[in-house]
């Protein structure tokens, strides 16, 4: 509802950003599509000058049937669904702790929230270093404390150790969404339902649980997006050694190590199909709320 | 100075007409309250009026000149908001100068301006704080501050007493009619109560669907409604509505009278019903008359100290100069 | 309103949330305090807390061997830099969104959602080609363009919130005053989205002072920000944990900081304006 004047206007204020990211989707969309039908090793003398050779479906049926595909698949679901499953739970219980009366609230908030600044290079290495170091870790040192045997952890427990560091990372985001939601819940409902009866497991069951559905989806669907690509934290830690060659990370050894730019690129059309699968149920609940 | 005319002026939202081709001239310096339930298209008609929304067709002639595409700046018109719209950000002495700043007035001008309207609005102590310091009233007289200083043909007040409580209202419709006189510039005024529209207009437009049921003097309006729902709409308590064998003696299809024009008795009326609620005010008393085998309801306005309980047996004598009569088409005969 | 609460009650909620906060701390804790101690001690067995020499000697090296703050100096132009282009480039986008929609504004602030969500690794050689082909591959040019493109979605999305809970009728009130598009946005807009263009700045630094996939990818020794310097410590030679946790102290520092002033707008705009 506005003037025609004022309507031109804004479509010429939305048009850079809205060409700029068009561009931006477009133009290495297209690309990758492209390579993905072509047989492309730079290194062995293919260039877009001299032409690529057509090679239809080939790479998508290469890359698919190779004996890296099903693991990094595996992988991959390991990492997004453990590290869903330990953050969502764990920033519940979080959530609920930190809405309680205490003293220093404020400080609780900001130690827990903090692993979320730090650079994935740092933790990956940090961890990798000073905690997993099977010799010198402080993890190492707690394990001979208790007078154990210290693990092997990036080598011998490297998908668990992955999951353990990415959910570090993420669960003070988990934590600090469902701590907003849960503080936007109606102290009068829960007012209500104790005169009704209920006891506080029934009331964090029927009412908290259910109030805060949304926001955990919402937690779940943005962490999978994000979480289907962690790379550095495997780049610094394992470089996708010991079984811990995610699809990202293989699609990335395709195309920057072994230089196989057609096969990489049908990984990546396969890769960019998965994340659109998450992203409409996504986009279907931000739009949603866009209604409201 | 500020005669402001619609001719065939024509509003729609995508496919939707809100407000079918119309046709209004509002006078100089005359006070006009649109009037209508919500959604009726009354701030629709305001704000092609400001130039806030274009029209779809028609012509919008401010002072004789073709004002359809002006941008709203350039109409010489000022608006006040529902929501006071003040700027949260400045000063009242800033948000009063605001429109003279945008028209690079020169400072002094500007200054003596603000000096004029605080006072006459009583704002002079307040210049210096920021709208969120101060309580509706207060931002209301800034909004018409703001508006003031700008001397415009007309004024557009778009249901502006809507946010304060009822004490302050009754208030600041004295204030803004007082403006009104001071000033003697046209002003038009939205809203939706029809108290309002009968104690400040000189002139109601009633609005429907967009459709203009009547205009006329707010007497005019209480005297001869030009159909049902101006009938209904306009008056408090609401007309009563009887159809039926009641209305075949006045030769209409309805008759309507309104509460204040029915006589109650103990015994001997022309009608009877039975006492259900009765509402003591003081200086008047509302009965509402059920059995009355005429409609569900009547509703009576006697004086304050006719006493009748719930439950009484009622006798009413409607005013037979009083009776309006409505077709089946809800057109008044007259 | 709220009942009091037991002080045992208190007292217990506080000891667990304590706890476990600073569990959670603990890494980043660690690493602050083993970067002031030397090398011997970074590794002592049982663990160093407090009683150790406190030295700055790892930070001189650090900086010395690497050159840390020539790293230090890319990330602010990138983060900085990104995040300035996109707010120039947002602001008009989520000014007509937010106070001219029309029926296609949802599905364009959707459509600008799913760009972000394209996996990078699925256009890392189109990029990559572009990149070498336009001479933008390790500058720093280079990389604040393709960080302002991922986080542009972000940007216009935050803003766009911001901007919806202004009222409409204070513009209207401005055009009414006879201000122009440009004075409505520069006098009376933008004084009001202040609090809300802020706390976009914020977190959009801080989402590009992190970012470790393009940093990581796109530059070699010229335009690598701290992401990069840190990856270079990732093939360890000898005994280098306090030296680590030195460089490792500087590149978090700067960015924590701002993330605790930032923490309460987090939230929106990490959901996209779905949890407030």
């Amino acid at each position: 509802m506005a003037t025609q004047q004022s309507r031109s206007a804004a479509r010429l204020m939305m048009a850079p950003a809205v060409v700029l990211l068009l561009g931006w989707m477009l133009v290495p969309l297209i690309m990758t599509l492209y390579f993905s039908f072509k047989k492309y090793l730079p290194l062995r003398g293919d260039s877009l000058e001299n032409g690529l050779q057509w090679v239809g479906f080939q790479n998508y049926i290469r890359f698919v049937s190779s004996s890296s595909f099903w693991p990094s698949v595996q992988t991959t679901l390991i990492i997004v669904g453990g590290v869903l499953v330990i953050t969502v739970v764990l920033g519940v219980l979080l959530a609920l702790l930190l809405d309680q009366p205490m003293w220093g609230q404020g400080v609780v908030r900001i130690l827990v929230i903090a692993p979320f600044f730090v650079m994935p290079t740092v933790s990956g290495l940090v961890w990798k270093n000073m905690f997993m170091d099977p010799i010198n870790g402080i993890l190492a040192h707690t394990w001979r404390f208790f007078g154990a045997e210290p693990l092997q952890w990036l080598s011998q427990h490297s998908l668990e150790s992955i999951v353990l560091i990415v959910s570090w990372q993420w669960l003070p985001f988990a934590t600090l969404i469902l701590l907003t939601a849960i503080q936007s819940l109606d102290s009068e409902q829960l007012e209500a339902a104790e005169m009704d009866g209920a006891s506080s497991l029934k009331r964090f069951w029927f009412i908290i649980l259910p109030h805060l559905s949304r926001a955990i989806t919402i937690v779940i669907l943005i962490q999978t997006i994000f979480l289907l690509s962690v790379f550095a934290e495997i780049f610094v830690t394992t470089a996708g050694a010991f079984g811990t060659k995610t699809l990202t990370y293989l699609i990335f050894q395709r195309v920057l190590e072994s230089q196989n730019v057609g096969l990489g690129s049908a990984g990546g059309v396969y890769a960019i199909i998965l994340a659109n699968i998450v992203a409409i149920f996504l986009m279907r609940i931000v739009g949603k709320n866009l209604d409201a | 100075m500020g005669q402001i005319t619609l001719q065939q002026v024509q509003k729609s939202f995508g496919d939707t007409e809100v407000i079918p081709p119309l046709d209004l001239t509002i006078e100089d310096g005359e006070f006009v309250v649109f009037v209508g339930p919500s959604g009726c298209g009354k701030s629709t008609l305001l704000r092609l009026i400001a130039g806030l929304e274009d029209v779809t067709a028609g012509t919008i002639l401010i002072d004789g000149k073709d004002a359809t595409n002006i941008p709203p700046a350039k109409r010489g018109l000022a608006m006040v908001f529902q929501s006071y719209a003040l700027y949260p950000h400045m000063s009242v002495r800033k948000n009063i100068a605001f429109p003279m700043r945008m028209a690079k007035l020169d400072k002094a001008e500007q200054d003596r301006r603000i000096e004029q309207a605080a006072a006459a609005l009583n704002l002079t102590d307040y210049l210096d704080r920021r709208p969120g310091q101060l309580s509706g009233g207060q931002r209301q007289r800034v909004a018409i501050g703001r508006a003031i200083v700008r001397e415009p043909e007309a004024f557009l007040f778009d249901e502006p007493l809507s946010n304060l409580d009822a004490a302050l209202r009754v208030g600041m419709r004295l204030e803004i009619s007082e403006l009104h006189n001071r000033l003697a510039t046209t002003m038009i005024y939205v809203t939706h109560d029809q108290v309002e529209a009968m104690t400040m207009a000189d002139k109601i437009v009633v609005l429907q669907s967009g459709i203009i049921e009547q205009v006329g003097s707010p007497l005019e309006l209480y005297k001869t409604p030009r159909n049902r729902f101006v009938a209904g709409f306009i008056g408090s308590p609401k007309m009563n509505f009887v159809e039926g064998d009641e209305a075949v003696k006045h030769d209409a299809h309805a008759i309507g009278i309104r509460p204040e024009h029915i006589d109650v008795s103990p015994k001997g009326g022309t009608w009877s019903g039975t006492v259900g609620v009765a509402e003591h005010l003081g200086s008047d008393t509302f009965f509402h008359i059920h059995e009355t085998g005429l409609a569900e309801t009547l509703t009576v306005r006697a004086p304050g100290d006719v006493q009748f309980k719930h439950g009484d047996t009622i006798h009413l004598t409607p005013r037979a100069d009083q009776i309006h009569r409505f077709d089946a088409s809800g057109l008044r005969i007259s | 309103m709220a009942r009091a609460v037991t002080t045992q009650r208190k007292t217990l909620n506080t000891v667990i949330a304590w706890g476990i906060g600073l569990l959670i701390f603990f890494p980043i804790l660690w690493t602050i305090l083993t970067s002031f101690k030397t090398e011997g001690q970074a590794i002592a067995d049982p663990p160093l807390f407090l009683f150790f020499d406190w030295t700055l000697e790892n930070y001189a090296v650090v900086q010395e061997r690497s050159d840390y703050m020539r790293f230090l100096w890319n990330s602010v132009i990138i983060a900085g830099g990104s995040t300035l282009l996109g707010i120039i480039i947002a602001v008009p986008a989520a000014w007509s969104m937010a106070f001219v929609p029309s029926k296609r504004t949802k599905d364009i602030l959707l459509w600008m959602l799913s760009t972000k969500m394209l996996p990078a690794v699925g256009v890392l050689y189109p990029i990559y080609l572009l990149f070498i082909s336009l001479g933008l591959l390790d500058t720093r040019i280079g990389l604040t363009i393709v960080l302002m493109l991922i986080n542009l979605p972000i940007i216009v999305w935050m803003l766009y919130t911001y901007f919806k809970e202004i009222p409409g009728e204070i513009l209207e009130a401005a055009r009414m005053d006879g201000a122009s598009l440009k004075e409505e946005i520069l006098y009376v807009l933008t004084p009001m989205a202040i609090p809300g263009i802020a706390s976009t700045v914020l977190l959009n630094i801080i989402l590009a002072w992190n970012e470790a996939f393009w940093t990581l990818n796109l530059t070699a020794a010229n335009a690598a920000p701290l992401t990069a310097f840190i990856a270079s410590y990732s093939s360890p030679e000898g005994l280098f944990f306090a030296k680590l946790s030195a460089a490792s102290t500087m590149a978090i520092a700067p960015i924590l900081i701002l993330g605790w002033f930032s923490q309460k707008q987090l939230v929106r705009g990490l959901t996209f304006g779905a949890v407030k």
